[in-house]
């Protein structure tokens, strides 16, 4: 059985629609997938009998004809989204025991189209991380090792889960949020294909909100085809999410020609760092080689304000987090702790006290600061001015080239607690994906490599609003060229 | 002008007032989700999962309360912004889901305006407003239900409200109270909110601050929550005279938030201006800033019906109404609508134009009938005498059938049993005797009756034909047409 678990979504769907499998068979391998990948810690809540039940639905919905491309395909949810009567926590000990009573748009949408929840999957708390540590039920080991170690790495974040489950061979494809860069840097981190689409293609209605006017949901998958499949399923527009963009969403796969002759591709030069580890420098180059020799024009380009994106960032996310989160007050849903009991104000200390980690309350901490009266304007505005420099700057470059490659992040994962108790470093691994971020616009990360150590790395495809098509055929076309196939050890079953 | 102030030992004090207003909105819906807005409803039974902020719940926006928050706007004249944006007003509070509200903070929809108001002593005043902006209500904190906790009812949760904020340009309780009064006018003519203070649907913030005439602006307190016309004039004389004792026994006006506890009389402090929340407003992510064209509030303004003062000055220029009793009409748009519809249907049935009728119309609505509501502790909206009925009233004495004097028993009677006037006049026997054959008949029997009071008569003492007529009306029980019996009384008297 473990040979269904390889396979690719578009592998899965032709192989149902000629009859050759079912559902109910691929999902019950990935059950029992799931069931041997508890050593990842990947999945927080296992849902077999839905699972079982959604494939039998997708076989008979493939028996009457009626199918899309997630038919019968199982797949891990990243907890941050609403799941009918299925525990939802954000990974935070504050939505204790919160069984929501609707679902997201983009879960809907896929189940829509027939696709199978195996489970939810861990993250970092409220998406507040870059390497699952700070999940409340503890972190995500990164099915990835070092060649010759048996040390535990881990899987980037915030979407820890996600890439590990579909990196582990424990779903064929995940869903996750970006904010800062929590799909495209745990992607690069192992070997997966992360693709952010742009801010407004998925609702975000029954999401949990980490910083509203950055989090956008997108894929997890193997293959950059299985990224075009399950994204087109996810986006839409929602008249539920004001932000969401009424257009209509086009067939991502069939951008994916191979051909990018004559594509303008920018080399940002701001996204070379002077520390930078001299094999992500080397992959970044053998990257341009790649799309060069696919027939791509390479353009040096400049964004001139890449630098101050980070700053920006940590301002404007944890200042939206900080009032996006207030509603977490043990009034009505999740954790309720009275303390004393003496008054309201003891129950909101007790209860959010108790019921936020560290990084959520230092996030809560910075953004409550950055917009008090005094400071608003010298770090809430000058941030939010910043942020448009950002993004004229990609305009501006984005009337030259089509698509941006970079580096996804600056290292390959890395050990667990290494970074955890320096927040700044930690906030480093999110350098080159938070400008996107802030523009709002569609990125990838396609596995393109092994460091030294024998772990994956990834590049980065940056595309103009509202053209993923660009983006995941120029990753296509990394993918290919970089003829990735390791696989990680299976140390976990 | 009125000439409030407080007499204070020190002297007479200037009593500056600025209201903000919070009127909800008569939508069916909330400002940024589906559920209903009815009043009265069981607790709890109108949140919907945004109300309630539950995880990933996002607003989007009830386009009805924005045309209403343009149409009140266009109502006292104020600049529209096209481009204005929510905000978040961050605190918490137990029937503060979100942990914020959603207000309009730096860009409101509506800019400056001004109302005109009435006062007492027959001036006008005009009364600047400085914005209007839509802000969502929070839910109601229940604490006499349970002896240690507090219940939380989040059906007003949401709700939307236009907060009115007026300029500081009031100086009395009475100029307060007018304006509020406008104001209500004015919402409940466009249809914007009900103006029912009692269901607080409207209530008013009262910032209050008190100086020696010519000195520069006191310091001000704010006094939350005011939720009647009557109460906002008490809670300014009782707090304009608290500052007063404060600031005359040597002390300062602190800047703070009050409460008007109108039982006790006496504003008390609910918190000082350290204990302020920051409230930390930025704009709110989840939703889009609202931008609108010209053609949008060219269409608002069409659906604007006669606002108060314009049916003021129509009632006085066109039908001749007096300027008092216009103003009487056009308060309440009930009464307003009440008297054109009576007009209409007293048009119809004596087939004459308005401007022939509007005065006895309009005298009969305020004397007769505004006169039997308030005795009978009813309103125009609970009145037993319809628009048609009290036409049919006032046709009866324009065709002659019954004298004005009649028409008032007739109108009591139409009162208590909600009959229409031509039964009751049929089955009374109340029609007017015109006929001058009968008529002189009873005064040649009255005057040979009252040999005396004719010979007086005859001696000069004139007035005693006031006599003559009284005993000819009581004769006929008050149904001899007036203007017949003195035809025909003066040239028999006079021999």
């Amino acid at each position: 059985m473990t040979e269904l678990t390889k396979m690719t979504i578009a592998e899965a769907r032709d192989a149902m629609a000629l009859g050759d499998l079912t559902s109910v068979e691929l999902t019950e391998a990935h059950i029992k997938a799931v069931e041997g990948f508890g050593a990842t810690n990947a999945y927080i809540m296992k849902t077999p009998e839905k699972a079982l039940d959604m494939a039998k639905a997708a076989d008979a919905k493939i028996q009457s004809g009626n199918t899309s491309a997630m038919t019968g395909i199982p797949i891990g949810v990243k907890d941050l989204f609403c799941t009918e009567g299925v525990r939802t926590t954000a990974c935070s000990h504050i939505l204790d025991g919160f069984v929501p009573r609707y679902e997201s748009s983009v879960t809907t949408n896929l189940w829509n189209d027939g696709a199978v929840m195996l489970g939810k999957l861990n993250m970092d708390e409220f998406a507040m991380g870059s390497s699952n540590e700070t999940s409340f039920y503890g972190p995500v080991k990164n099915p990835w090792r070092a060649t010759n170690s048996n040390r535990d790495f881990v899987p980037g974040g915030s979407s820890g889960g996600s890439v590990t489950s579909v990196a582990g061979y424990a779903a064929m494809g995940a869903t996750a949020s970006d904010t800062g860069g929590s799909i495209r840097q745990p992607a690069s981190f192992t070997g997966t294909v992360g693709i952010k689409p742009t801010y407004g293609r998925c609702s975000r209605f029954g999401m949990v909100a980490f910083a509203s006017s950055l989090d956008q949901a997108g894929s997890i998958t193997r293959t950059v085809r299985d990224g075009a499949i399950m994204l087109e399923s996810m986006c839409g527009f929602d008249v539920k999410d004001s932000t969401s963009m009424d257009m209509v969403v086009p067939n991502f796969e069939a951008a994916l020609t191979g051909d990018i002759r004559g594509l303008k591709v920018g080399i940002p030069q701001e996204y070379h760092l002077a520390d930078m580890p001299g094999e992500i420098e080397a992959l970044w180059h053998q990257g341009i080689e790649w799309l060069k020799a696919a027939g791509a024009e390479i353009v040096d380009v400049n964004l001139p304000h890449t630098k101050y994106a980070l700053p920006a960032y940590y301002i404007i996310a944890p200042a939206e987090a900080s009032s996006n989160l207030a509603r977490y007050d043990g009034v009505r849903y999740g954790l309720r702790d009275v303390g004393d009991g003496s008054s309201l104000d003891e129950m909101y200390y007790s209860t959010r006290g108790e019921g936020f980690g560290e990084e959520v309350k230092r996030r809560l901490m910075i953004g409550t600061y950055v917009l008090s009266a005094g400071y608003y304007d010298a770090y809430y505005i000058k941030a939010q001015k910043v942020r448009q420099l950002i993004a004229d700057d990609f305009k501006r470059v984005f009337e030259k080239v089509d698509v941006l490659l970079t580096p996804t992040a600056p290292s390959a994962a890395f050990a667990f607690g290494d970074k955890s108790n320096d927040p700044l470093a930690m906030y480093l691994n999110d350098v080159f994906t938070v400008p996107a971020s802030l523009a709002g616009l569609p990125g990838s990360s396609v596995p393109a490599g092994l460091s030294a150590d024998g772990l994956p790395l990834g590049l980065q495809v940056l595309g103009k609003a509202w053209d993923e098509e660009t983006v995941l055929k120029v990753s296509h076309v990394i993918e290919a060229a970089a003829g990735f196939n390791a696989t990680p050890t299976d140390w976990w079953s | 002008m009125s000439n409030y102030s407080i007499q204070g030992a020190t002297g007479d004090f200037e009593v500056v007032i600025g209201l903000e207003i919070h009127a909800q909105i008569s939508s069916k819906a909330k400002l940024f989700s589906g559920a209903s807005t009815e009043f009265g409803a069981e607790p709890n039974t109108q949140v919907s999962l945004v109300d309630a902020a539950m995880p990933g719940m996002l607003p989007t926006i009830n386009g009805e309360c924005i045309r209403q928050g343009v149409r009140t706007g266009l109502a006292i004249g104020a600049q529209i912004n096209n481009f204005s944006v929510f905000d978040r007003k961050n605190y918490f509070y137990a029937d503060l889901p979100q942990g914020y509200q959603i207000s309009q903070f730096k860009h409101p929809i509506v800019g400056e305006g001004m109302v005109v108001v009435d006062l007492e002593d027959g001036s006008k005043k005009e009364i600047g407003v400085e914005r209007i902006h839509l802000e969502q209500d929070a839910g109601k904190s229940m604490h006499d239900q349970h002896p240690e906790l507090t219940y939380v009812d989040l059906n007003r949760t949401g709700v939307a409200l236009m907060e009115i904020v007026s300029k500081p340009d009031m100086r009395s309780p009475e100029e307060a109270g007018a304006y509020v009064t406008k104001i209500r006018s004015i919402v409940r003519y466009i249809g914007a909110c009900d103006g029912n203070m009692e269901q607080g649907s409207m209530r008013a913030d009262v910032n209050v601050s008190v100086r020696k005439h010519g000195d520069p602006l006191g310091t001000r307190c704010e006094i939350k929550n005011v939720n009647s016309i009557r109460f906002v004039r008490q809670a300014i004389e009782v707090e304009a005279n608290r500052q007063v004792d404060v600031i005359e026994a040597g002390g300062t006006i602190d800047q703070e938030t009050r409460s008007f506890d109108p039982v006790k009389g006496e504003t008390k402090s609910l918190r000082s201006k350290e204990e302020a929340h920051d409230y930390r407003y930025f704009p709110d992510p989840d939703l889009l800033p609202i931008e609108f064209d010209d053609a949008y509030v060219d269409a608002a303004r069409a659906s604007l019906p006669e606002l108060p003062d314009a049916k003021r000055a129509r009632l006085v220029g066109e039908l001749g109404i007096s300027d008092y009793n216009a103003a009487v009409l056009v308060a309440e748009k009930e009464n307003a609508d009440y008297f054109e519809a009576i007009l209409a249907a007293t048009m119809d049935a004596t087939g004459k134009d308005a401007s022939s009728v509007a005065t006895r119309v309009a005298n009969w609505v305020i004397g007769d009938l505004f006169g039997a509501i308030n005795k009978a502790g009813k309103t125009i909206a609970t009145s037993p005498v319809s628009p048609a009925q009290g036409a049919a009233l006032i046709a009866l004495i324009e065709d002659g059938t019954i004298s004005g004097r009649i028409a008032k028993d007739v109108f009591e009677i139409m009162f208590e049993t909600g009959k229409d006037a031509g039964v009751i006049v049929e089955e009374k026997g109340l029609k007017q005797v015109s006929d001058t054959g009968a008529i002189e008949a009873i005064i040649d029997e009255i005057i040979a009756a009252n040999p005396n009071q004719l010979a007086q008569y005859r001696a000069g003492k004139d007035k005693l034909i006031g006599f003559f007529v009284g005993q000819v009306m009581k004769a006929t029980q008050g149904k001899a047409n007036p203007g017949v019996v003195n035809q025909l009384l003066k040239p028999k008297l006079d021999g």
